[in-house]
């Protein structure tokens, strides 16, 4: 058996493909970024969660540290139970505040962490106890007109 | 009148009996061809040729077709998104409809049309030219010899073929929306990698793939071997390779999405 010009040709094909595969993988996809690196697993209450999905990312200050893992709900406290995990390489005080934010007006919803002040840092399986819950627009503007009605009340 | 009714029954009844017969026919056909592939493997020179025939040879039309996909993809996504002025997430609508769908779809459709009909014709002439009885006089399994090769060859191009059409599209999405349009290209890329996740997207795309790819050219194979060994036969064979496997493609679409993709 000897080699033919097929068998280049093929080899090419074959290795362009691979080469798409690995394109796709680390330009395309998040396999470049952040995912083998080692996690811990924190979780929190919110009172609503608004659109939070699996998957959504964990920033603090801005930069992503996580991913959410799973979102439960709680028949016990009947509040939404999220789970996420967070970077090994980041820390965060246990008194760390979850909130669940916007970015931008109609982007996704992603928990932010604020730092607290607490010496010692948050463990695997920990809770996050201080929340924030997701503004829901419905709710807001309720407020909203539930405040004006009530200066109108005053003013009489 | 009631004679006209029997015939009409009789009719539908015999077109089920044979769809049936058909169908295990071709299971039989399948199973018999994972049976005897052992040799395409151990004889790895004439899969190497199958490759050259069905995934080379179908490099430029998935290549151009990709580039231009993408380059529509990128326009279309643009006109929509400035609207909400949300174009900087042009790159992800780009690439998660080409990881996601386009890519495995469209490329297992020119797949099934380009490499497929080839297939089928192929076998089919080879049966009516009695080459395939000639082989099973030689008692060289003609399964082994000639189909088998070309299954393996069909089902390791296919996935190569869409990875390719997928990359190449983001590089037209890439070109007409950076390059053309203006949208900035850091949000580009950043925004594509924020939201294409490598199991999610990419593996899930790539086992489409290589399920379309068993798809097509198992149809492609049955049609050819069980086609009428006349040149109608044949022709007919050769159009039904291409409907059949491309609203097999499109079905098993549907299937694997709602598998997949199951509202995350």
């Amino acid at each position: 058996m000897e080699r033919t010009t097929m068998d280049l040709w093929v080899g090419a094909f074959v290795v362009a493909g691979m080469a798409a595969l690995l394109v796709l993988a680390f330009k395309v996809g998040n396999l470049g970024t952040f995912n083998n690196n080692e996690t811990y697993r924190l979780w929190a209450e919110f009172e609503n969660i608004g659109g939070l999905k699996v998957r959504a990312p964990v920033k603090s200050a801005g930069v992503v540290v996580g991913r959410v893992a799973d979102i439960q709900f709680d028949n016990q406290t009947f509040r939404a139970r999220v789970t996420f995990n967070v970077d090994k390489r980041y820390q965060f005080p246990r008194d760390t505040f979850a909130k669940i934010l916007t970015s931008g007006l109609l982007g996704e919803q992603y928990i932010g962490l604020d730092p607290g002040g607490d010496p010692e840092n948050l463990k695997d399986g920990d809770k996050v106890a201080k929340t924030q819950s997701a503004v829901v627009l419905e709710n807001l503007i309720g407020q909203f007109l539930y405040s004006k009605a009530a200066e109108g009340d005053g003013n009489k | 009148m009631v004679e006209r009714f029997l015939a009409a029954v009789r009719g539908i009844g015999h077109r089920v009996v044979d769809a049936v017969w058909r169908m295990g026919y071709a299971a039989r056909f399948f199973v018999a061809t994972l049976f005897h592939s052992g040799a395409s493997f151990r004889r790895f020179h004439l899969t190497i040729k199958e490759i050259y025939f069905s995934g080379v040879l179908s490099l430029i039309i998935i290549l151009v077709s990709g580039l231009f996909v993408g380059m529509v993809l990128g326009l279309q996504g643009y006109e929509t998104l400035q609207k909400y002025g949300s174009e900087s997430a042009l790159g992800t609508l780009v690439a998660l409809s080409l990881v996601r769908e386009l890519g495995p779809v469209l490329a297992a459709l020119l797949f099934a049309s380009r490499a497929g009909s080839a297939i089928t014709a192929e076998i089919g002439l080879m049966k009516a030219t009695e080459q395939l009885s000639a082989m099973e006089m030689m008692a060289v399994d003609p399964i082994a010899r000639v189909v088998a090769p070309r299954f393996w060859g069909g089902v390791i191009s296919m996935p190569l073929l869409a990875a390719l059409f997928s990359a190449i599209g983001v590089f037209g999405g890439y070109l007409v929306g950076v390059v053309l349009i203006g949208v900035d290209e850091g949000q580009f890329w950043s925004q594509m990698q924020a939201a294409v996740d490598f199991r999610e997207d990419i593996v899930n795309g790539v086992i489409k793939s290589v399920v379309f790819g068993i798809a097509v050219t198992a149809i492609a194979l049955f049609e050819g071997y069980d086609a009428p060994p006349t040149a109608e036969g044949v022709s007919h064979a050769t159009t039904r390779t291409v409907v059949t496997s491309s609203l097999a493609v499109l079905a098993l679409d549907f299937v694997l999405t709602a598998f997949m993709f199951r509202g995350v």
